[in-house]
């Protein structure tokens, strides 16, 4: 490998270099660290020196400090803050500055984050804490949680929102499980071939152990959305849940998303529906939709795009004691105190990993409680009419950006179906590759959207470009413009 | 002693605050042109939304005062100590937050072109290596994004090990101590694995024994934690390493526990062949209040399928960070036909990652050991003041030292004056100190599982043993007295059987309100 692990060190006069050992008597992370305290504390303790609280380490595997200082591990010595920000900073800027967001989804949005989320998470009594146990002294941080449970609940228009999951495809994954429990006995269940083939791998590595008959409903390649009629042909008596994504991964709009869930309901399946939060703001909410179960995505709600994480996976049900018993996750509810005070518990605990351990609904323990918080903050933010003008925004973006490319020629009606900020861009009857235009694309400093040639080989050359908040009209004309010339020039 | 008392803000619920029509944002006005060019909302009416979302109207002032009132209600590490027991809680040092929160990696898409995130993929292939040599094992996997994701992760390639090698239908059982965290039988349920709970004897140890007659031909893996819960260090694990691998059984290492041995010894040379680290714990990365966290997972190669030249690192699931020596660029290697697939939808919590990487950076590996010296000394230091207090016990394992936690019980003051383990930890929220794991590990009654890192100053651990005698002495003097804490609080003791009743349990607002409407069915 090229690269030179210790090149950063001896940027950093190395005439103090002996001074580094010392520093080990004083670390500002370890207040025990000095020569005093160690001597004191051992004294008490009844040895001479702190490696013989390690004798039961049998020999053979039991490290010696040389041994171990010798591995690669850091940068070989400890270093100071300073160092630590140089040398990040140095390597993190061999990443791509692009002119303007990626033009790009796929599950997960540049979105605009408010500072104000972000200052509410860095508060260290909510970054610091530890996942409430104690009740009493952890009030603020419960109520915090419950108030993003209870958001969500009125953005989905679903009674029962846990305290957050790891992200949308775990997500999904856990309900298509709960839908197990539920129907037990059933080992079918449906999801959709428009869904986000990166959740369906995930789905597809939770059920594996499980004998989980997975079966794909088609979609229709007219519309782009899930056909009610062939789909009605899959649904029987062994089907325990249905899942539907609305938008679909090709940013479809489920016009259907009803009369979906009714046939679900018709064979006693749960009906699952996954959603992208902000497309609530135009579209009609899961409740209202009749689902059993609702998931999605949590990161457009004040969350960065993280390369992957953290996220937040939403989970909903109905107000339903059998839905509720098989939900996976931590719940905060509200409690009172023996004075009569209004206060916050984790509620409906027996479902969980620390009291049921192997029958646990989950094991899920960390989750990601400090993101909820965030889309709390953002979500209180928005408000009723801010949450529909942001969809709208979005909505509109994506529109225009669909009627210029469309203007210039580029295939941009794969389906005939309303899609909501994201939709496929074809590049067949062009004959070039989506690679060569990413290419070009890049060249000029901006990230086309995602090809989708691979998960949908009867597409061809099609990617899928999306649009948010944070594209801007002069955005998109410099996309439609860039797209322009490189196909022509083809 | 210093007299606390916790702020109480009396602070309404985000939805009896506000005003309609008010707003927390300034959004921007659609541009004329692209107004004109889309011409309006086209969403068919069967999907379209007839109601907004019933959301509190409040300005960005609001919000703002309302979210710091509730952060003034709770407790972190930047508070006191928080010495609950296997989790861990260390200092999470600011500038790990500067450099993780605010390195332009929120910018990124996890599905943009390797290309353009080279110095992103450098420090996660260096922090694969580096956590690979903490632990002693040859490949690691970034991407579960909990401890309990990582279990799930392991039972998992397990799972697929002998899938692949033909004997899935005999090897049936994961066997697990009964000092074990309660995800490990959890992850092992999930992987469609039976459980076999093994016994710990009174060294505090796996009972050798006992492990040795439910070993067997159906045995798939054996998950344990080493130190263990109760802070001790299995000193046979050699041994049951060997024992497990001569019935081709494989090893799990649940890293909660790392903080105890690092530096000194490695899973890996143990015999360990799967390890899951807890970035949340060992390495700094903040909590949250109940995460984000990250459970990278870590393998020894071991050899799989000899002709199909498959190794256990094939069967990991999400992206590894790899070198491409030929392009001299870092590429993310997806899952391969042999891997267990995605465990979540993209790459890995990468943020607590970064943090964890100036952690390690700033502590180099010298850091590092001093790190796991300074959490056993101040355990034992702990341990010791506590020894022969009235009221409390410390059982398994009479004279051994602990490691990174030990557990005290409560036992024999809940048997004399019906003072209980909780009764102590409210106790001990009074005087300003979070309390420790309570009612855990299964094995101990009354437990008061207590961890304080290296974070914790001598002077406090005077304090909280100062607490804890204090705390006996009411006990012992007016028993009925630690029933009515925690008194200093922002609330008093609440209502568990009440919150979660039927007739009252109230997961949400909208709930409540259709309680109270009587439109709850």
């Amino acid at each position: 490998m090229s690269l030179d692990m210790t090149r950063y060190i001896y940027n950093f006069n190395p005439q103090y270099e002996h001074k580094r050992v010392s520093c080990l008597e004083n670390h500002p992370w370890i207040p025990s660290l000095t020569r005093d305290q160690v001597e004191k504390i051992l004294r008490v303790i009844g040895v001479g020196d702190i490696s013989e609280l390690f004798n039961d380490i049998p020999a053979s595997i039991k490290l010696t400090r040389e041994q171990w200082e010798k591995l690669d591990i850091g940068f070989g010595k400890p270093i100071s803050e300073i160092e630590a920000k140089r040398i990040l900073h140095g390597k993190l800027s061999k990443n791509t500055t692009l002119k303007t967001p990626p033009f790009m989804g796929g599950g997960v949005y540049p979105h605009y984050v408010p500072p104000l989320v972000k200052y509410i998470i860095s508060r260290g009594e909510f970054l610091t804490a530890y996942t409430p146990y104690q009740a009493e002294i952890s009030q603020g941080l419960m109520q915090a949680i419950f108030e993003y449970q209870s958001l969500m609940a009125e953005l989905l228009e679903m009674d029962v929102v846990n305290a957050s999951m790891y992200d949308w495809g775990s997500a999904a994954a856990e309900a298509v499980l709960m839908s197990l429990r539920v129907n037990k006995g059933r080992t079918k269940v449906i999801l959709p071939a428009n869904m986000n083939p990166y959740h369906r791998k995930v789905v597809e590595s939770y059920t594996w152990p499980h004998g989980v008959k997975i079966v794909y409903a088609p979609f229709n390649r007219e519309t782009g959305g899930v056909d009610v009629e062939e789909l009605k042909k899959l649904v029987d008596e062994e089907t325990a849940g249905v899942y539907l994504q609305y938008p679909n991964f090709f940013g479809v709009v489920e016009t259907d998303a009803k009369a979906i869930g009714e046939v679900a309901h018709e064979k006693g399946a749960l009906f699952i529906t996954g959603v992208y939060p902000i497309a609530l703001g135009l579209l009609k909410s899961p409740g209202e939709l009749g689902a059993d179960i609702a998931v999605g995505e949590g990161q457009p709600l004040g969350l960065g795009l993280n390369y992957g994480g953290p996220y937040l996976g939403i989970f909903a049900t109905r107000f339903d004691m059998n839905l509720i018993r098989q939900m996976p996750g931590r719940i905060i509810g509200l409690a009172e105190s023996h004075r009569g005070e209004r206060g916050f518990a984790m509620i409906l605990q027996t479902r969980e990993q620390h009291i049921r351990r192997e029958k646990a609904t989950s094991n899920i323990c960390t989750n990601e409680a400090l993101m909820a918080i965030a889309a709390a903050v953002y979500l209180s933010m928005l408000g009723k009419n801010g949450l529909v003008k942001l969809a709208e925004i979005n909505y509109y973006r994506a529109h225009y950006a669909w009627g210029k490319m469309r203007q210039a020629g580029l295939t941009v009606d794969l389906f005939k179906w309303d899609f909501f900020n994201e939709f496929p861009v074809s590049f067949n009857e062009q004959g070039v590759k989506y690679s060569f235009i990413h290419e070009k694309l890049l060249e000029r400093g901006l990230h086309g959207g995602l090809y989708i040639g691979d998960h949908y080989p009867e597409l061809g050359e099609t990617a899928l470009f999306a649009f948010t908040e944070v594209h801007f009209k002069e955005d998109i004309d410099l996309l439609v413009e860039s797209l322009t010339e490189i196909t022509r020039r083809g | 002693m210093r007299t606390y008392r916790q702020a109480n803000w009396s602070e309404p619920l985000i939805f009896e605050l506000g005003s309609p029509g008010r707003l927390g944002i300034t959004l921007p006005e659609l541009e004329d042109e692209v107004k004109k060019v889309v011409g309006g909302v086209k969403i068919p009416e069967s999907i379209k939304r007839v109601k907004p979302p019933n959301l509190p109207e409040l300005s960005e002032v609001e919000v703002t005062r309302h979210f710091t009132n509730l952060t003034q209600m709770a407790y972190g590490v930047d508070n006191g100590p928080v010495p609950l027991g296997s989790c861990t809680m260390k200092f999470n040092p600011r500038i790990a937050w500067d450099l993780s929160f605010n390195s332009g990696v929120d910018k990124l898409h996890p599905l943009q072109d390797e290309r353009t995130v080279q110095g992103l993929l450098e420090v996660m292939y260096e922090l694969q290596k580096w956590l690979a040599n903490i632990v002693g094992m040859d490949v690691c996997t970034l991407h579960p994004a909990a401890g309990a994701h990582g279990e799930l992760t392991g039972v998992l390639v397990i799972r697929k090990y002998h899938e692949l090698k033909g004997q899935l239908d005999r090897k049936k059982e994961i066997i697990i101590p009964d000092s074990a965290h309660g995800t490990n039988p959890a992850s092992a349920a999930m992987a469609g694995f039976k459980v076999i709970e093994v016994p710990s004897g009174s060294d505090g140890n796996v009972d050798f024994e006992a492990l040795k007659s439910v070993v067997g031909e159906s045995t798939a893996g054996l998950m344990i934690t080493n130190p263990n819960t109760l802070g001790l260090f299995e000193a046979r694990i050699l041994e049951i390493a060997e024992l497990l691998h001569k019935y081709d059984a494989l090893l799990y290492y649940d890293g909660a526990n790392l903080n105890g041995i690092m530096g000194y010894a490695r899973p890996g040379d143990m015999g360990f062949d799967i390890a899951h680290i807890n970035i949340h714990k060992t390495f700094s990365s903040p909590h949250g209040g109940g995460g984000p966290g990250s459970g990278p997972v870590c393998v020894k190669n071991r050899l799989v399928d000899r002709e199909k030249g498959i190794y256990l690192s094939d069967l990991l699931p999400g992206y590894i960070v790899v070198y491409d020596e030929e392009k001299g660029i870092y590429r993310l290697k997806g899952p391969g036909p042999h891997s267990i697939g995605l465990l979540k939808s993209f790459f890995a919590n990468t943020i607590p990652l970064l943090w964890a990487y100036v952690y390690i950076a700033i502590m180099g590996p010298q850091g590092l050991r001093k790190v796991t010296e300074h959490s056993v000394l101040i355990t034992n230091y702990f341990a010791k003041l506590m020894n022969g207090v009235r009221g409390y016990d410390i059982p398994y394992g009479k004279g051994r030292f602990r490691k990174h936690e030990v557990v005290l019980s409560a036992k024999p003051m809940a048997d004399e004056v019906g003072v209980t383990a909780e009764d102590v930890a409210k106790g001990l929220l009074d005087a300003g100190f979070y309390a420790p794991t309570i009612y855990f590990p299964l094995i101990v009654k009354e437990a008061l599982m207590t961890e304080f890192t290296e974070t914790e100053t001598p002077e406090n651990i005077e304090r909280y043993v100062e607490r804890l005698k204090e705390i006996s002495k009411i006990a012992y003097e007016n028993p009925s007295k630690p029933k009515e804490w925690p008194l200093n609080t922002s609330v008093g003791r609440l209502d568990i059987v009440k919150a979660n009743h039927p007739k009252y349990v109230a997961p949400t607002w909208r709930v409540y309100m259709k309680r109270l409407k009587g439109e709850l069915k």
